[in-house]
């Protein structure tokens, strides 16, 4: 099955996703979700006809830290970005494979574009906080895009939750009516992240969170990503080793080779994958050989 | 790390060769700092500072330089001009003057100073005066107009009407006649095309920059078209397609017709500019969030712009505010107050200027100069507004600004 870019999923052939929330403590402003495990079934990828990623199959499983790792131009942000439905924005690029949220397909019918979004949030490499919004108005941005009405009271939990889960509340509090781009970069970063939270998604996708950020804030972040892991699914892109050793779970390594598009060299443990890799390549990349 | 005997050393030098006063301030220091700065060999904290130095500047020497060159350029080539030749002419001179006071100027810099100062201070001083040329054709113009038009400005000029005009009155003519019948006419004719517009050049804008896709190419050529058509064919298009078959008579809503023409492609590229640097990271990190197209270009890249439209509308309402071509067939000009924009003719600013000042009585011109002053000042006020909305601050500081920013003005205007 080849998706061409842009389609639009008609409504009501499939049955949609259901989303599992738990037993609610009174003190949350909107119903927390569990976290869902994502699966692929031989995902390829092309640009503009030009095959960049073939046959992946991943399963990321809830409650775990999920880290991509490889050589740039290997196809894992392409991957990434596959699996919240961002990969078709790109003029040019096509698809084919499954790509299953608790088993619904979401590019099955069904389920829009939009719709899987929500469920699968993303933080990318740059921080970008919505410049014309406060920081306060930065967490409720995914709410607001779904029209979701909240009284004031609920605003102000979900976003001191959103804020406190993103390591951000303390340095903020006092100036939650400021412009979001007058934070530093790393709290930036942390503002993204708090953003993609509020929408309560069972995914989190990150691409290079930390590449754009110093040691002090990337360390921070990589305390809220294992803070979080239990509420919800991660998957990181990354190109320090060693963070996806502080990280991960569970560890894919991508490649391309030369005529060969990206596609995983291997997965597994995270453990396992930087002790004792059975791919010869894969320990070349993992002990800084190559890439 | 330094002893005691090195940082002595350290700072004879530097005070030898500073002076005086610069000795005096190193000793005053020693006393205090030089422990610690042997402790820590920080030499930094006890030798003195040279004089801050910005690299760019001319110095007192350099200003001589210049203003030596510039008298003697203009000696020279006054000798030369007017003596030695039978040129004559001010411009003429002036251009000449200037070409050899660069010449001179470079010359003698390059004398006293060296080769790359004199290169780099005579680009400076050609960048400046450009830039000076435009900023006093600009003032210029707005302080001549000013002048010429607040003589006989009063603040009924605002409401009355040219209605009870007899030139034969002089100067007492003030006193009865106004413009206020052009400015409900230019506020009325200006703002239904501006309503019109604006709307349809931000879809255009957003079509072109966030849609794209099929017939990008072809709207973004025809606006491109549509900018070059001269503003008094604009003015005859509506004419022959409204106004000659009957459909319309002469009005304030042909005008805007007119004047929509005209600002559409302004507004729609200008748009499309500032639309084209919002960051595109802002665009995924909405859809990522689960918003559709739609709502990331009206709660994201829009607001994100939102200074950026300011300044496209604002433009665009000052062009069409002070075109006057194409309101000579459609709103034709009145003397009278016509409130209503759909029907009969209309007065306009431009308008009031164009046909009072070829007129014969000194005093008719000065209406049509006062009517300039008017429409400059409204020109500016709608600067000043815009400006106050553009900036990029929360919604809450916005409203503070406008609400509370005019009574600090008046407070100001007072105490003075």
């Amino acid at each position: 099955m080849k998706v061409f870019s842009r389609e639009r999923s008609r409504p009501g052939e499939a049955p949609t996703a259901e989303v599992p929330t738990v037993a609610q403590p009174s003190t949350v402003a909107t119903p927390i979700v569990q976290p869902a495990k994502l699966e692929t079934y031989g995902v390829c990828a092309w640009f503009s006809g030009r095959l960049v990623l073939e046959m992946v199959s991943l399963t990321m499983e809830p409650n775990e830290v999920t880290a991509l790792i490889g050589p740039s131009g290997c196809g894992k942000s392409t991957y990434l970005r596959i699996l919240n439905r961002m990969h078709e924005l790109v003029p040019g690029a096509q698809l084919a494979g499954r790509v299953e949220l608790d088993g619904v397909d979401i590019y099955g019918g069904g389920l829009r574009a939009t719709e899987s979004r929500k469920h699968i949030g993303m933080v990318f490499q740059k921080p970008n906080p919505f410049p014309a919004m406060t920081i306060e108005e930065n967490v409720l941005a995914g709410l607001k895009f779904s029209r979701i009405k909240l009284s004031s009271h609920d605003r102000r939990l979900l976003v001191e939750e959103m804020l406190t889960k993103a390591g951000l509340w303390n340095e903020v509090k006092e100036r939650l009516n400021e412009l979001g781009g007058s934070l530093s970069g790393g709290q930036q970063q942390r503002l993204c992240i708090a953003r993609a939270l509020a929408v309560r998604p069972r995914v989190l996708l990150m691409d290079e969170p930390c590449s754009a950020l110093d040691p002090t804030s990337t360390n921070r972040i990589e305390e809220t990503i294992r803070e979080i892991a239990h509420e919800v699914t991660v998957i990181i892109v990354t190109h320090n080793m060693q963070q996806a050793q502080r990280v991960s779970d569970m560890c894919a390594f991508f490649l391309a080779a030369e005529g060969q598009p990206g596609h995983v060299v291997e997965s597994g443990p995270t453990e396992m994958m930087f002790s004792n890799p059975t791919d010869p390549r894969t320990a070349d990349y993992v002990h800084g050989r190559f890439g | 790390m330094t002893s005691p005997l090195d940082v002595r050393d350290l700072l004879e030098a530097p005070t030898a060769a500073n002076g005086n006063g610069a000795a005096a301030r190193a000793t005053g220091g020693l006393d205090g700092t030089l422990s610690h700065a042997v402790l820590t060999g920080d030499v930094r904290r006890v030798a003195p500072l040279a004089p801050p130095r910005r690299t760019r500047d001319f110095g007192a020497q350099g200003v001589a330089l210049l203003v030596g060159s510039a008298v003697s350029s203009f000696a020279v080539v006054w000798i030369l001009f007017y003596q030695l030749t039978l040129l004559s002419g001010a411009f003429g001179f002036g251009l000449c003057w200037y070409a050899c006071f660069l010449a001179v100027f470079w010359v003698v810099t390059n004398q006293v100073v060296d080769r790359s100062a004199a290169t780099d201070r005579v680009i400076t001083t050609v960048v400046g005066s450009c830039a000076a040329v435009v900023i006093g054709a600009l003032l210029y113009i707005v302080i001549w107009v000013f002048i010429r038009g607040v003589a006989h400005f009063t603040i009924g000029f605002l409401w009355r009407t040219l209605a009870d005009y007899q030139p034969a009155e002089g100067t007492s003519l003030f006193n009865q006649v106004g413009v206020g019948h052009a400015i409900v006419g230019t506020l009325e004719q200006v703002g239904l095309a501006a309503a019109m517009a604006v709307p349809l050049a931000f879809l255009t804008a957003v079509f072109l920059n966030e849609v794209g896709g099929f017939g990008t190419r072809f709207v973004r050529t025809i606006v491109t078209a549509m900018s070059g058509v001269p503003s008094i064919v604009a003015g005859v298009f509506i004419y022959a397609i409204f106004i000659v078959p009957h459909t319309l008579g002469y009005s304030g809503f042909a005008a805007a017709m007119a004047l929509f023409v005209l600002m559409l492609p302004s507004v729609t590229r200008t748009t499309e500019e500032v639309l084209r640097v919002v960051p595109g990271g802002l665009r995924e990190a909405s859809l990522a969030l689960g918003a559709s197209e739609w709502r990331t270009v009206r709660q994201v890249v829009l607001p994100t712009a939102r200074s950026g439209l300011v300044t496209a509308v604002v433009l665009g309402v000052a062009i069409a505010a002070g075109e006057t071509a194409p309101l000579i067939f459609t709103a034709f000009g009145a003397n009278t107050l016509n409130a209503n924009v759909f029907h009969g003719p209309q007065g306009a600013l431009p308008l009031v200027l164009y046909q009072n000042i070829f007129q014969a009585q000194a005093v008719v011109q000065q209406v049509a100069f006062t009517a300039a002053f008017v429409l400059l000042v409204l020109v500016l006020i709608l600067f000043v507004v815009a400006r106050l909305l553009g900036r990029r601050s929360t919604k809450k500081g916005r409203l503070r600004r406008i609400v509370v920013a005019p009574f600090h003005w008046v407070k100001q205007m007072v105490s003075e």
